[in-house]
């Protein structure tokens, strides 16, 4: 049993160690000449302007709160897709009533702007 | 296999953590994680005391808790905001317009 | 289970499916509207729905009880709990009508949390199981956080909404906890099934005695017993005053029948070890409750702790635990809700009268009978019944509960709370003196403001409290048979 979890450790262990020899290698043998282009960034678009400090705008905690709502109804949904073969008719219906009622409040949300990104 | 009541016995452990919490702390946000705290301890009894039953209620309680956390959330961030906006300050111990 | 009886027996939950389809055409009609328009259609369509709702539970009113898939049941004491707070919800929406300068812009969201919360304290009281009971309590106390945080102009009104959500999700976790220990009690969420596998000597008796004490510091915070009281008035004066009528009677019933229905039937054999803890939060609430409500100079306060002496009084009821008991609670809450909700709705007149916000001051009242003489009497009605002088409606409920209780053997309980409702009569009847027998102190300034007439939905739910306390008071036989207890 426990035998089986030891080459989990050594891939483990080895998964560690080749990317940081790999790296330390690389420290030592390499030349390093910076200078201003070098240090530039690249590959990762261009360079900002002004502060990257910025503060989300308070709008966005609507977004995050209708996330955290519907987020977590779902989980109701599973324990009905692992029964899904022994459900009576009563369940199938009752689960569309759930879920209309998520859909109205999704549309209402909708409609009050909660989802809008000013 | 671990007894039941070492797990009843966590969980009362990590309500009182949380209560005190609540009870100490000053910053409302921080407030909010406590009361979550004390909910997943109530969770945690929950799903102990249903292995210990072999049946599934607690763990469909369990369930219903999480959703009325995740909405609790919700309104209480609202509630929150509004109330940062009138006083910009989440400090409780500044909520203090209502008094006899 | 027979798909068809599934279907059949829904008609438990009649009530509150009508109310659930209802807030959702609300809120379809609330995304349908242009601006601010069709506010006053929202507010129609709301008491439409409520009405709709007391229809449906008068429809089921002669049925058998019938429980349905474990979680709920038709008996007369859930149907007479379910009328008070659609008679609560009616009145609270028809007075919330013209209140809020808020509700133009999102009347659809007020109105549906309104009845969202009337949905979840109907449950309340029909809940035969655990996990119903907190996911009752949970929707209608969620409602009432936002609602009472509605008036969002108003400082007060957030940061009595920001206290009652601190406060009531920390009771919410006791209560929830207090569940999970009696499922562990007794293996199960059912009621009666707790209440089997203990009396059969099963389970985990040591578990039940903790769960009690959470419960109870969960349930002491909705319906505001005196150790868990603190919120009460600061949340009543902040809140906006429609919401405050509503919930101070809406809470109230459903936390009590909730909390009756789970004694009496899953833990009746152990009214000996929760009959006496409750008796004494029962004096505590009510002594501590009147005391503090003498020296009160808001109308709103005072109206607060007399809120909490009430819960006090129906308190003794279920310290009585018996089957009258039950009943003789629904019938006080019956009559609470017209005279509360009439207090409140004299006030909202007053508030506008005087050009207050959100609240009115004692000292304002006095030489009030001269310048209001409708409102005057109408809120010395209210007054005189809160304190149970006997041909209105408050003395029969005080008198049909302190009777129960007398004959379950707590003579001294009864005796205390007398006692309480002499101290109580102190400070109703001295609002009484302040509107006929006292001048207004600066009589110049107070005639100069011009009367603005009270709207005409709180006319109406004026006349209507009015009328039920009178009615109530001549004719308790009547209400007494229809409003039954449990097992009844």
């Amino acid at each position: 049993m426990l035998s089986q979890y030891f080459f989990i450790l050594i891939m483990s262990g080895l998964a560690v160690v080749l990317p940081l020899a790999a790296i330390v290698m690389g420290h030592f043998l390499g030349p390093r000449r910076p200078d201003e282009i070098k240090n530039d960034i690249y590959e990762s678009g261009v360079e900002t302007i002004g502060e990257t400090w910025v503060q989300f705008r308070a709008q966005y905690y609507l977004i995050g709160l209708v996330f955290v709502v519907f987020d977590v109804e779902a989980l109701f949904l599973f324990p009905i897709a692992v029964a899904y073969q022994q459900l009576e008719m009563f369940a199938v219906l009752a689960t569309i009533f759930f879920v209309l009622l998520l859909v109205i409040g999704l549309m209402y949300d909708w409609r009050k702007g909660a989802l809008e990104w000013q | 296999m671990v007894e039941t009541s070492y797990y009843l016995v966590l969980a009362a452990i990590i309500f009182t953590v949380g209560a005190t919490g609540v009870l100490l702390r000053r910053n409302a946000l921080i407030i909010f994680m406590c009361i979550e705290m004390m909910l997943n301890s109530v969770n945690l009894t929950l799903i102990a005391l249903a292995r210990q039953w072999g049946n599934l209620e607690g763990q469909i309680f369990v369930f219903m808790i999480m959703a009325v956390a995740a909405a609790e959330v919700a309104v209480g961030l609202a509630i929150l905001i509004a109330n940062v906006r009138h006083r910009q300050s989440i400090n409780i111990d500044e909520i203090n317009l209502l008094k006899w | 289970m027979d798909t068809a009886l599934l279907f059949d027996n829904a008609v438990v939950l009649l009530p509150e499916l009508v109310l659930a389809v209802g807030v959702m055409v609300l809120m379809m009609v609330d995304i349908g509207r242009r601006g601010q328009n069709g506010s006053q259609l929202l507010a129609g369509l709301s008491v439409a729905i409520l009405l709709l709702g007391i229809g449906a539970s008068v429809m089921i009113w002669g049925r058998a009880p019938v429980e349905y898939l474990d979680g709920a049941i038709s008996d007369g004491f859930a149907l007479s709990v379910r009328l008070v707070i659609l008679i609560a919800g009616v009145l609270g929406v028809l007075l919330s009508r013209n209140w809020f300068p808020a509700i133009e812009r999102q009347g659809g969201a007020f109105y549906s949390l309104h009845l969202l919360a009337v949905i979840g304290m109907m449950l309340m009281g029909t809940a035969t199981n655990l996990i119903v009971l907190f996911i009752a309590l949970e929707i209608f106390s969620l409602a009432l956080y936002i609602l009472s945080g509605f008036y969002r102009e108003n400082a007060r009104s957030i940061e009595a909404a920001m206290k009652y959500f601190l406060l009531g999700a920390f009771a919410s976790t006791f209560f929830v906890y207090g569940c999970a220990l009696l499922y562990g009690a007794g293996g199960s969420s059912k009621f009666t099934q707790i209440h089997e596998t203990l009396a059969t000597g099963g389970g985990n008796p040591s578990l039940v005695l903790p769960g009690i004490a959470l419960l109870l510091v969960g349930f002491g915070f909705k319906v505001s017993l005196v150790p868990f009281h603190m919120w009460t008035p600061d949340v009543y004066q902040g809140a906006p005053t429609p919401v405050t009528a509503f919930m101070s009677v809406g809470t109230k019933a459903a936390a009590f029948a909730g909390f009756f229905r789970l004694m009496m039937t899953a833990l009746p054999s152990f009214h000996d070890q929760w009959a006496m803890p409750l008796a004494i939060l029962a004096v505590l609430t009510m002594t501590v409750g009147n005391l503090t409500a003498l020296r009160q100079s808001s109308v709103k306060r005072m109206l607060a702790y007399s809120g909490i002496a009430h819960a006090g009084n129906i308190l003794i009821a279920l310290v009585a635990g018996t089957a009258a008991a039950s009943s003789a609670a629904a019938f006080y809450l019956f009559a609470y809700a017209f005279m509360n909700i009439g207090a409140f709705t004299v006030t909202i007149a007053l508030e506008r009268q005087y050009g207050n916000e959100n609240d009115v001051e004692q000292s304002r009242l006095a030489g009030a009978a001269e310048r209001f003489p409708v409102l005057a009497a109408a809120m010395a009605i209210f007054m005189l019944s809160l304190s149970g002088i006997p041909p209105l409606a408050g003395f029969f409920g005080k008198f049909l509960v302190f009777k129960a209780a007398v004959e379950a053997g707590w003579a001294w309980l009864v005796v205390i709370g007398v006692l309480n409702s002499a101290v109580s009569a102190y400070y109703y009847l001295r609002i009484v003196v302040a509107m006929y027998f006292q001048q207004p102190e600066q009589a110049g300034d107070e005639k100069e403001q011009p009367f603005v007439p009270a709207s005409r939905s709180s006319v109406f739910v004026v006349v209507v409290s009015v009328l039920a306390v009178v009615v109530i008071g001549l004719q308790p036989g009547l209400w007494a048979d229809l409003l039954r207890g449990l097992g009844q």
